[in-house]
Protein backbone atom coordinates (compact mmCIF):
# COMPACT_ATOMS: atom_id res chain seq x y z
CA UNK A 1 0.00 0.00 0.00
CA UNK A 2 2.69 2.23 0.79
CA UNK A 3 5.19 1.53 -1.62
CA UNK A 4 2.54 2.10 -3.97
CA UNK A 5 1.37 5.42 -3.05
CA UNK A 6 4.75 6.37 -3.45
CA UNK A 7 4.75 5.71 -6.92
CA UNK A 8 1.72 7.15 -7.88
CA UNK A 9 3.08 10.32 -5.86
CA UNK A 10 6.46 10.13 -7.74
CA UNK A 11 4.28 10.11 -10.97
CA UNK A 12 1.44 12.62 -10.13
CA UNK A 13 3.83 15.06 -8.59
CA UNK A 14 5.53 16.81 -11.76
CA UNK A 15 2.63 16.52 -13.32
CA UNK A 16 0.77 18.09 -10.90
CA UNK A 17 3.31 21.07 -11.03
CA UNK A 18 3.06 21.23 -14.49
CA UNK A 19 -0.71 21.75 -14.43
CA UNK A 20 -0.35 24.19 -11.61
CA UNK A 21 2.19 26.01 -13.53
CA UNK A 22 -0.17 26.12 -16.77
CA UNK A 23 -3.35 25.02 -15.64
CA UNK A 24 -4.97 28.35 -15.42
CA UNK A 25 -3.72 29.33 -19.00
CA UNK A 26 -4.39 26.22 -21.01
CA UNK A 27 -7.96 26.45 -19.12
CA UNK A 28 -8.74 29.70 -20.44
CA UNK A 29 -7.42 28.57 -23.90
CA UNK A 30 -9.91 25.74 -23.41
CA UNK A 31 -12.79 27.52 -22.54
CA UNK A 32 -12.04 30.49 -25.27
CA UNK A 33 -11.97 27.67 -27.89
CA UNK A 34 -15.08 26.01 -26.31
CA UNK A 35 -17.03 29.31 -26.87
CA UNK A 36 -15.24 29.73 -30.57
CA UNK A 37 -16.29 26.43 -31.47
CA UNK A 38 -19.78 27.56 -30.34
CA UNK A 39 -20.46 30.34 -31.81
CA UNK A 40 -18.79 28.88 -35.34
CA UNK A 41 -21.70 25.97 -35.43
CA UNK A 42 -19.15 23.84 -35.93
CA UNK A 43 -19.78 20.30 -37.39
CA UNK A 44 -17.84 19.06 -34.53
CA UNK A 45 -20.35 20.68 -31.99
CA UNK A 46 -22.81 19.39 -33.21
CA UNK A 47 -21.60 15.72 -33.45
CA UNK A 48 -20.95 16.27 -29.18
CA UNK A 49 -24.25 17.45 -29.06
CA UNK A 50 -25.82 14.64 -30.38
CA UNK A 51 -23.81 11.76 -29.00
CA UNK A 52 -23.80 13.27 -25.58
CA UNK A 53 -27.81 13.51 -26.09
CA UNK A 54 -27.83 9.84 -27.05
CA UNK A 55 -25.85 8.47 -23.83
CA UNK A 56 -28.09 10.63 -21.60
CA UNK A 57 -31.23 9.39 -23.20
CA UNK A 58 -31.31 6.03 -21.09
CA UNK A 59 -31.30 7.86 -17.95
CA UNK A 60 -33.33 10.26 -18.44
CA UNK A 61 -36.07 8.21 -19.93
CA UNK A 62 -35.90 6.06 -16.58
CA UNK A 63 -35.35 8.88 -14.54
CA UNK A 64 -38.58 10.39 -16.12
CA UNK A 65 -40.98 8.12 -15.72
CA UNK A 66 -41.93 8.73 -11.71
CA UNK A 67 -41.67 12.35 -12.18
CA UNK A 68 -44.51 11.68 -14.41
CA UNK A 69 -46.18 9.43 -12.37
CA UNK A 70 -46.21 11.75 -9.76
CA UNK A 71 -47.62 14.27 -11.69
CA UNK A 72 -50.31 12.00 -12.93
CA UNK A 73 -51.65 11.90 -9.11
CA UNK A 74 -50.98 14.91 -8.20
CA UNK A 75 -53.27 15.43 -11.19
CA UNK A 76 -56.07 13.07 -10.14
CA UNK A 77 -56.37 14.37 -6.89
CA UNK A 78 -56.41 18.04 -7.85
CA UNK A 79 -58.94 17.11 -10.91
CA UNK A 80 -61.21 14.87 -8.21
CA UNK A 81 -61.66 18.13 -6.23
CA UNK A 82 -62.92 19.90 -9.51
CA UNK A 83 -64.73 17.17 -10.47
CA UNK A 84 -67.70 18.48 -10.42
CA UNK A 85 -67.09 21.82 -11.87
CA UNK A 86 -65.48 20.34 -14.34
CA UNK A 87 -68.66 18.04 -15.02
CA UNK A 88 -70.06 21.68 -15.18
CA UNK A 89 -67.99 23.22 -17.67
CA UNK A 90 -67.52 19.89 -19.99
CA UNK A 91 -70.99 20.33 -20.34
CA UNK A 92 -71.34 23.62 -21.32
CA UNK A 93 -68.47 22.85 -23.76
CA UNK A 94 -70.10 19.87 -25.31
CA UNK A 95 -73.20 21.59 -26.45
CA UNK A 96 -71.21 24.71 -28.20
CA UNK A 97 -68.82 21.59 -29.69
CA UNK A 98 -71.85 19.46 -30.79
CA UNK A 99 -73.17 23.11 -32.56
CA UNK A 100 -69.18 23.41 -34.03
CA UNK A 101 -69.48 19.62 -34.76
CA UNK A 102 -72.27 20.16 -36.68
CA UNK A 103 -70.94 23.24 -38.78
CA UNK A 104 -67.85 21.60 -39.44
CA UNK A 105 -69.64 18.72 -40.76
CA UNK A 106 -71.33 21.21 -43.30
CA UNK A 107 -68.55 22.99 -44.25
CA UNK A 108 -66.28 20.03 -44.83
CA UNK A 109 -69.20 18.76 -46.95
CA UNK A 110 -68.88 22.25 -48.75
CA UNK A 111 -65.11 22.04 -48.73
CA UNK A 112 -65.11 18.73 -50.42
CA UNK A 113 -67.39 19.79 -53.32
CA UNK A 114 -65.71 23.13 -53.69
CA UNK A 115 -61.87 20.90 -54.07
CA UNK A 116 -63.82 18.35 -56.57
CA UNK A 117 -65.11 21.34 -58.32
CA UNK A 118 -60.90 22.56 -58.59
CA UNK A 119 -59.44 19.42 -58.69
CA UNK A 120 -57.18 20.63 -55.77
CA UNK A 121 -54.72 18.06 -55.05
CA UNK A 122 -55.15 16.98 -51.36
CA UNK A 123 -52.31 17.54 -48.99
CA UNK A 124 -49.42 14.81 -48.83
CA UNK A 125 -49.99 12.25 -46.47
CA UNK A 126 -48.48 13.55 -43.14
CA UNK A 127 -46.19 10.79 -41.45
CA UNK A 128 -45.94 11.63 -37.86
CA UNK A 129 -44.44 9.69 -34.41
CA UNK A 130 -45.35 10.48 -30.92
CA UNK A 131 -42.44 10.87 -28.89
CA UNK A 132 -42.08 11.07 -24.81
CA UNK A 133 -40.38 14.42 -23.53
CA UNK A 134 -37.57 13.46 -21.66
CA UNK A 135 -35.97 16.50 -20.78
CA UNK A 136 -36.60 19.87 -20.38
CA UNK A 137 -33.48 22.26 -20.17
CA UNK A 138 -33.93 25.41 -18.68
CA UNK A 139 -32.00 27.95 -18.96
CA UNK A 140 -31.66 31.30 -20.02
CA UNK A 141 -30.25 31.12 -23.36
CA UNK A 142 -32.40 28.36 -25.15
CA UNK A 143 -36.12 27.21 -24.85
CA UNK A 144 -35.51 23.48 -26.03
CA UNK A 145 -36.64 19.73 -25.35
CA UNK A 146 -35.06 16.66 -25.47
CA UNK A 147 -37.82 14.01 -26.94
CA UNK A 148 -37.41 9.99 -26.83
CA UNK A 149 -37.15 9.40 -30.51
CA UNK A 150 -34.32 9.86 -33.17
CA UNK A 151 -33.34 8.69 -36.18
CA UNK A 152 -34.08 5.29 -35.83
CA UNK A 153 -37.79 5.84 -35.58
CA UNK A 154 -37.64 8.37 -38.75
CA UNK A 155 -37.14 11.68 -37.40
CA UNK A 156 -35.04 14.23 -39.09
CA UNK A 157 -33.96 17.78 -38.75
CA UNK A 158 -37.08 20.20 -39.50
CA UNK A 159 -40.09 18.13 -38.81
CA UNK A 160 -43.10 19.88 -37.01
CA UNK A 161 -43.57 18.91 -33.45
CA UNK A 162 -47.20 19.34 -32.55
CA UNK A 163 -48.33 18.97 -28.99
CA UNK A 164 -52.94 18.57 -29.28
CA UNK A 165 -53.07 22.32 -29.14
CA UNK A 166 -51.03 23.65 -31.36
CA UNK A 167 -47.55 23.99 -32.73
CA UNK A 168 -44.53 23.59 -30.19
CA UNK A 169 -41.67 23.54 -32.83
CA UNK A 170 -39.06 21.75 -34.69
CA UNK A 171 -36.76 19.04 -34.89
CA UNK A 172 -33.28 21.10 -34.55
CA UNK A 173 -30.84 17.93 -33.58
CA UNK A 174 -31.36 14.56 -33.88
CA UNK A 175 -29.54 11.61 -32.18
CA UNK A 176 -30.25 7.60 -32.90
CA UNK A 177 -33.10 7.52 -30.33
CA UNK A 178 -33.51 11.03 -29.32
CA UNK A 179 -34.01 14.78 -30.71
CA UNK A 180 -33.78 18.35 -29.40
CA UNK A 181 -37.08 19.92 -29.85
CA UNK A 182 -36.53 24.07 -30.64
CA UNK A 183 -39.20 25.91 -28.99
CA UNK A 184 -41.43 28.59 -30.65
CA UNK A 185 -40.22 30.36 -27.46
CA UNK A 186 -36.75 30.14 -28.62
CA UNK A 187 -34.64 32.84 -29.06
CA UNK A 188 -33.19 31.56 -32.85
CA UNK A 189 -36.74 30.61 -33.50
CA UNK A 190 -38.67 32.76 -36.17
CA UNK A 191 -41.66 31.34 -37.77
CA UNK A 192 -43.53 33.34 -40.80
CA UNK A 193 -47.22 33.52 -39.40
CA UNK A 194 -50.68 35.04 -40.37
CA UNK A 195 -52.88 36.79 -38.40
CA UNK A 196 -56.69 36.48 -38.13
CA UNK A 197 -59.31 36.71 -40.28
CA UNK A 198 -57.81 39.39 -42.63
CA UNK A 199 -54.40 36.99 -42.93
CA UNK A 200 -51.86 39.90 -41.71
CA UNK A 201 -48.72 38.91 -42.26
CA UNK A 202 -45.85 39.18 -40.16
CA UNK A 203 -42.70 36.80 -38.43
CA UNK A 204 -43.02 35.15 -35.09
CA UNK A 205 -39.48 35.83 -33.21
CA UNK A 206 -38.91 33.90 -29.61
CA UNK A 207 -37.36 35.77 -27.37
CA UNK A 208 -36.67 33.00 -24.54
CA UNK A 209 -39.80 34.38 -22.90
CA UNK A 210 -43.19 32.91 -22.67
CA UNK A 211 -44.70 34.67 -25.09
CA UNK A 212 -43.07 35.34 -28.59
CA UNK A 213 -43.00 38.80 -30.15
CA UNK A 214 -44.30 39.31 -33.89
CA UNK A 215 -41.94 41.29 -36.25
CA UNK A 216 -41.96 42.93 -39.54
CA UNK A 217 -45.78 43.82 -39.39
CA UNK A 218 -46.97 46.52 -41.78
CA UNK A 219 -47.43 50.04 -40.60
CA UNK A 220 -50.73 50.42 -39.76
CA UNK A 221 -51.68 47.21 -39.24
CA UNK A 222 -55.12 46.03 -37.63
CA UNK A 223 -53.94 43.45 -35.32
CA UNK A 224 -55.96 43.55 -31.94
CA UNK A 225 -55.55 40.80 -28.94
CA UNK A 226 -57.61 37.76 -29.33
CA UNK A 227 -56.52 37.11 -33.04
CA UNK A 228 -55.76 34.12 -34.08
CA UNK A 229 -52.03 33.40 -35.44
CA UNK A 230 -51.23 30.00 -37.34
CA UNK A 231 -48.36 29.35 -39.60
CA UNK A 232 -48.22 31.12 -43.29
CA UNK A 233 -46.40 28.97 -44.84
CA UNK A 234 -43.24 31.09 -46.16
CA UNK A 235 -40.01 30.05 -46.26
CA UNK A 236 -41.18 26.44 -46.45
CA UNK A 237 -39.94 25.37 -42.87
CA UNK A 238 -43.85 24.66 -41.69
CA UNK A 239 -46.76 24.50 -43.81
CA UNK A 240 -49.85 27.31 -43.75
CA UNK A 241 -52.33 27.17 -41.21
CA UNK A 242 -50.93 25.26 -38.55
CA UNK A 243 -52.55 26.63 -35.20
CA UNK A 244 -49.81 28.56 -32.75
CA UNK A 245 -51.84 30.21 -30.57
CA UNK A 246 -53.17 33.84 -30.12
CA UNK A 247 -52.28 37.61 -30.30
CA UNK A 248 -51.83 38.37 -26.31
CA UNK A 249 -51.05 42.23 -26.22
CA UNK A 250 -50.62 45.19 -28.52
CA UNK A 251 -48.57 47.89 -27.18
CA UNK A 252 -46.20 50.13 -28.85
CA UNK A 253 -42.53 48.64 -28.36
CA UNK A 254 -44.44 45.54 -29.15
CA UNK A 255 -46.98 42.46 -30.07
CA UNK A 256 -47.16 39.57 -28.74
CA UNK A 257 -48.23 36.23 -28.81
CA UNK A 258 -49.90 33.86 -26.50
CA UNK A 259 -48.90 30.29 -27.73
CA UNK A 260 -51.86 27.31 -27.72
CA UNK A 261 -49.25 24.39 -26.30
CA UNK A 262 -49.60 24.33 -22.95
CA UNK A 263 -46.29 24.06 -21.53
CA UNK A 264 -46.96 22.56 -17.85
CA UNK A 265 -48.78 19.64 -19.49
CA UNK A 266 -46.63 18.72 -22.26
CA UNK A 267 -45.97 14.96 -21.68
CA UNK A 268 -45.62 13.55 -25.18
CA UNK A 269 -45.01 15.85 -28.50
CA UNK A 270 -45.96 14.96 -32.01
CA UNK A 271 -43.33 14.83 -34.76
CA UNK A 272 -44.71 15.14 -37.75
CA UNK A 273 -43.13 15.33 -41.42
CA UNK A 274 -44.50 16.70 -43.53
CA UNK A 275 -42.34 16.32 -46.22
CA UNK A 276 -41.55 20.11 -46.78
CA UNK A 277 -38.47 21.02 -48.87
CA UNK A 278 -37.00 23.08 -46.32
CA UNK A 279 -35.72 26.93 -46.83
CA UNK A 280 -33.12 26.39 -49.42
CA UNK A 281 -34.56 23.96 -51.88
CA UNK A 282 -36.65 25.81 -53.82
CA UNK A 283 -34.20 28.53 -54.30
CA UNK A 284 -31.65 25.77 -55.39
CA UNK A 285 -34.71 24.70 -58.10
CA UNK A 286 -34.85 28.11 -59.09
CA UNK A 287 -31.30 28.47 -60.02
CA UNK A 288 -30.53 25.81 -61.69
CA UNK A 289 -32.59 26.64 -64.96
CA UNK A 290 -31.02 29.39 -65.36
CA UNK A 291 -27.43 28.37 -64.85
CA UNK A 292 -27.59 25.96 -67.65
CA UNK B 1 -2.61 -10.77 -6.65
CA UNK B 2 -6.08 -10.13 -6.83
CA UNK B 3 -6.55 -8.61 -3.60
CA UNK B 4 -4.65 -5.52 -4.95
CA UNK B 5 -6.57 -5.65 -7.78
CA UNK B 6 -9.72 -5.18 -6.54
CA UNK B 7 -7.68 -2.94 -3.99
CA UNK B 8 -6.83 -0.77 -6.70
CA UNK B 9 -9.78 -1.43 -8.75
CA UNK B 10 -11.90 -0.06 -5.51
CA UNK B 11 -9.81 3.24 -4.88
CA UNK B 12 -9.87 4.22 -8.76
CA UNK B 13 -14.02 3.75 -8.19
CA UNK B 14 -13.90 6.14 -5.22
CA UNK B 15 -12.24 8.62 -7.06
CA UNK B 16 -14.82 8.86 -9.98
CA UNK B 17 -17.92 9.60 -7.51
CA UNK B 18 -17.62 13.01 -7.09
CA UNK B 19 -16.96 13.55 -11.28
CA UNK B 20 -19.94 10.82 -11.43
CA UNK B 21 -22.35 12.46 -9.16
CA UNK B 22 -21.65 15.41 -10.49
CA UNK B 23 -22.70 14.33 -14.07
CA UNK B 24 -25.54 12.50 -12.86
CA UNK B 25 -26.59 15.85 -10.64
CA UNK B 26 -26.57 18.06 -14.04
CA UNK B 27 -28.58 15.36 -16.35
CA UNK B 28 -31.06 15.66 -13.02
CA UNK B 29 -31.35 19.62 -13.93
CA UNK B 30 -32.81 18.59 -17.35
CA UNK B 31 -35.70 16.39 -15.78
CA UNK B 32 -38.95 17.60 -17.21
CA UNK B 33 -40.13 19.17 -13.58
CA UNK B 34 -42.68 21.43 -14.66
CA UNK B 35 -43.27 23.28 -11.30
CA UNK B 36 -46.31 25.88 -12.68
CA UNK B 37 -44.64 29.21 -13.34
CA UNK B 38 -41.21 28.14 -12.13
CA UNK B 39 -41.03 26.12 -15.27
CA UNK B 40 -37.84 27.07 -17.11
CA UNK B 41 -35.88 27.26 -13.79
CA UNK B 42 -34.06 24.69 -11.43
CA UNK B 43 -30.98 24.77 -9.07
CA UNK B 44 -27.84 25.36 -10.74
CA UNK B 45 -27.21 21.31 -9.52
CA UNK B 46 -23.77 20.89 -11.36
CA UNK B 47 -22.19 24.41 -9.52
CA UNK B 48 -23.05 22.96 -6.03
CA UNK B 49 -21.16 19.88 -6.63
CA UNK B 50 -17.79 21.51 -8.04
CA UNK B 51 -18.08 23.89 -5.22
CA UNK B 52 -18.68 21.09 -2.31
CA UNK B 53 -15.98 18.74 -4.34
CA UNK B 54 -13.45 21.40 -4.42
CA UNK B 55 -13.49 22.72 -1.01
CA UNK B 56 -13.31 19.08 0.07
CA UNK B 57 -11.44 16.62 -2.30
CA UNK B 58 -10.09 19.24 -4.93
CA UNK B 59 -7.48 16.18 -5.47
CA UNK B 60 -10.95 14.08 -6.99
CA UNK B 61 -12.35 17.00 -8.90
CA UNK B 62 -9.67 18.88 -10.70
CA UNK B 63 -10.10 21.96 -12.64
CA UNK B 64 -9.88 20.25 -15.99
CA UNK B 65 -12.89 17.89 -14.30
CA UNK B 66 -14.57 21.17 -13.87
CA UNK B 67 -14.12 21.92 -17.34
CA UNK B 68 -15.41 18.55 -18.59
CA UNK B 69 -18.63 19.03 -16.40
CA UNK B 70 -19.09 22.28 -18.18
CA UNK B 71 -19.26 21.28 -21.61
CA UNK B 72 -21.63 18.15 -20.51
CA UNK B 73 -23.94 20.55 -19.40
CA UNK B 74 -23.67 23.10 -22.43
CA UNK B 75 -24.56 20.12 -24.66
CA UNK B 76 -27.19 18.88 -22.69
CA UNK B 77 -28.92 22.20 -22.11
CA UNK B 78 -28.08 23.85 -25.84
CA UNK B 79 -26.86 26.69 -24.34
CA UNK B 80 -24.58 28.64 -25.81
CA UNK B 81 -20.99 26.68 -25.70
CA UNK B 82 -18.94 28.09 -23.22
CA UNK B 83 -21.84 29.34 -20.69
CA UNK B 84 -21.28 26.24 -18.54
CA UNK B 85 -17.91 26.21 -19.08
CA UNK B 86 -17.13 29.31 -17.38
CA UNK B 87 -19.62 28.87 -14.90
CA UNK B 88 -18.04 25.67 -13.69
CA UNK B 89 -14.38 26.65 -13.89
CA UNK B 90 -14.90 29.72 -12.37
CA UNK B 91 -16.38 28.21 -9.21
CA UNK B 92 -13.66 26.04 -9.31
CA UNK B 93 -11.25 29.13 -9.71
CA UNK B 94 -12.74 30.74 -6.48
CA UNK B 95 -12.53 27.68 -4.09
CA UNK B 96 -8.88 27.15 -5.43
CA UNK B 97 -7.74 30.97 -5.04
CA UNK B 98 -9.69 31.19 -1.25
CA UNK B 99 -8.40 28.08 -0.19
CA UNK B 100 -7.05 29.31 3.48
CA UNK B 101 -10.97 30.10 4.20
CA UNK B 102 -11.72 26.71 3.85
CA UNK B 103 -9.29 25.19 6.10
CA UNK B 104 -11.96 24.49 8.83
CA UNK B 105 -14.91 25.55 7.74
CA UNK B 106 -18.33 25.81 9.69
CA UNK B 107 -21.67 24.88 7.45
CA UNK B 108 -22.91 28.22 7.64
CA UNK B 109 -19.58 29.94 6.68
CA UNK B 110 -19.58 27.30 3.76
CA UNK B 111 -23.26 28.34 3.26
CA UNK B 112 -22.20 31.70 3.04
CA UNK B 113 -19.15 31.59 0.76
CA UNK B 114 -21.00 29.61 -1.58
CA UNK B 115 -23.51 32.13 -1.86
CA UNK B 116 -20.88 34.61 -2.98
CA UNK B 117 -19.12 32.62 -5.14
CA UNK B 118 -22.12 31.46 -6.86
CA UNK B 119 -23.44 35.14 -7.27
CA UNK B 120 -19.91 35.48 -9.17
CA UNK B 121 -20.06 32.35 -11.17
CA UNK B 122 -23.69 32.64 -12.33
CA UNK B 123 -23.37 36.66 -12.81
CA UNK B 124 -19.81 35.74 -15.22
CA UNK B 125 -21.49 32.83 -17.13
CA UNK B 126 -24.89 35.68 -17.68
CA UNK B 127 -22.72 38.10 -18.62
CA UNK B 128 -20.52 36.24 -21.36
CA UNK B 129 -24.45 34.53 -22.37
CA UNK B 130 -25.91 37.77 -23.11
CA UNK B 131 -22.88 38.78 -25.37
CA UNK B 132 -23.06 35.57 -27.38
CA UNK B 133 -26.47 35.52 -27.58
CA UNK B 134 -26.75 39.25 -27.91
CA UNK B 135 -29.77 39.49 -25.99
CA UNK B 136 -30.14 40.74 -21.94
CA UNK B 137 -32.47 37.67 -20.51
CA UNK B 138 -34.86 38.49 -17.54
CA UNK B 139 -33.37 39.83 -14.71
CA UNK B 140 -35.51 38.36 -12.52
CA UNK B 141 -35.13 35.00 -13.78
CA UNK B 142 -31.29 35.31 -13.36
CA UNK B 143 -32.47 36.02 -9.87
CA UNK B 144 -34.65 33.08 -8.37
CA UNK B 145 -32.40 30.67 -10.68
CA UNK B 146 -29.47 32.16 -7.94
CA UNK B 147 -31.87 32.11 -5.03
CA UNK B 148 -32.82 28.57 -6.12
CA UNK B 149 -29.16 27.22 -5.91
CA UNK B 150 -28.10 29.02 -3.11
CA UNK B 151 -31.67 27.41 -1.45
CA UNK B 152 -30.71 24.31 -2.74
CA UNK B 153 -27.36 24.11 -1.33
CA UNK B 154 -28.05 22.52 2.36
CA UNK B 155 -29.74 19.75 0.78
CA UNK B 156 -27.02 18.48 -1.47
CA UNK B 157 -24.33 18.99 1.08
CA UNK B 158 -25.76 16.90 3.25
CA UNK B 159 -25.84 14.61 0.34
CA UNK B 160 -22.39 15.06 -0.52
CA UNK B 161 -21.50 14.46 2.93
CA UNK B 162 -22.77 11.75 3.34
CA UNK B 163 -21.86 9.90 0.01
CA UNK B 164 -17.73 11.62 1.39
CA UNK B 165 -18.61 9.38 4.79
CA UNK B 166 -19.46 6.57 3.13
CA UNK B 167 -17.41 6.14 0.70
CA UNK B 168 -14.07 8.53 0.23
Amino acid sequence: MQKRAGTVARIASPMRALSQRFGLPLLLIATATTIALGQMDARVVERARVFVMDTTTPVLEVLSEPVYAIERATESFRELAELRQINESLKLENERLTAWHHRARRLEAENLRLRSLLALVPDAGARYVSARVIGDPGGAFARSLLVAAGRADGIAEGHVALSGEGVAGRVADVGERAARVMLITDLNSQIPVSIGLSGERAVMAGDNSAEPRLLYLQPGHHVSAGDRVVTSGHGGLFPPDLPIGVVAQVTEEAVRVRPYVDWRDLEYLRLVDYELPGLIAPLIDKQRPSAE
Amino acid sequence: MALEFFQRLDAAGKALVPALLSSFLIILTLLPLRAPEVAPLTPALGLTAVYYWAVFRPDLLPAWLAFLLGLLQDLLTGAPLGTGVILLVSMHFFVAAQRKIFVNPSFTMLWVFFGLFAAASLLLSWSVGSLLVGQLPDVRMFFLHYVLTVGAYPCLAWLFGRVQQLLL
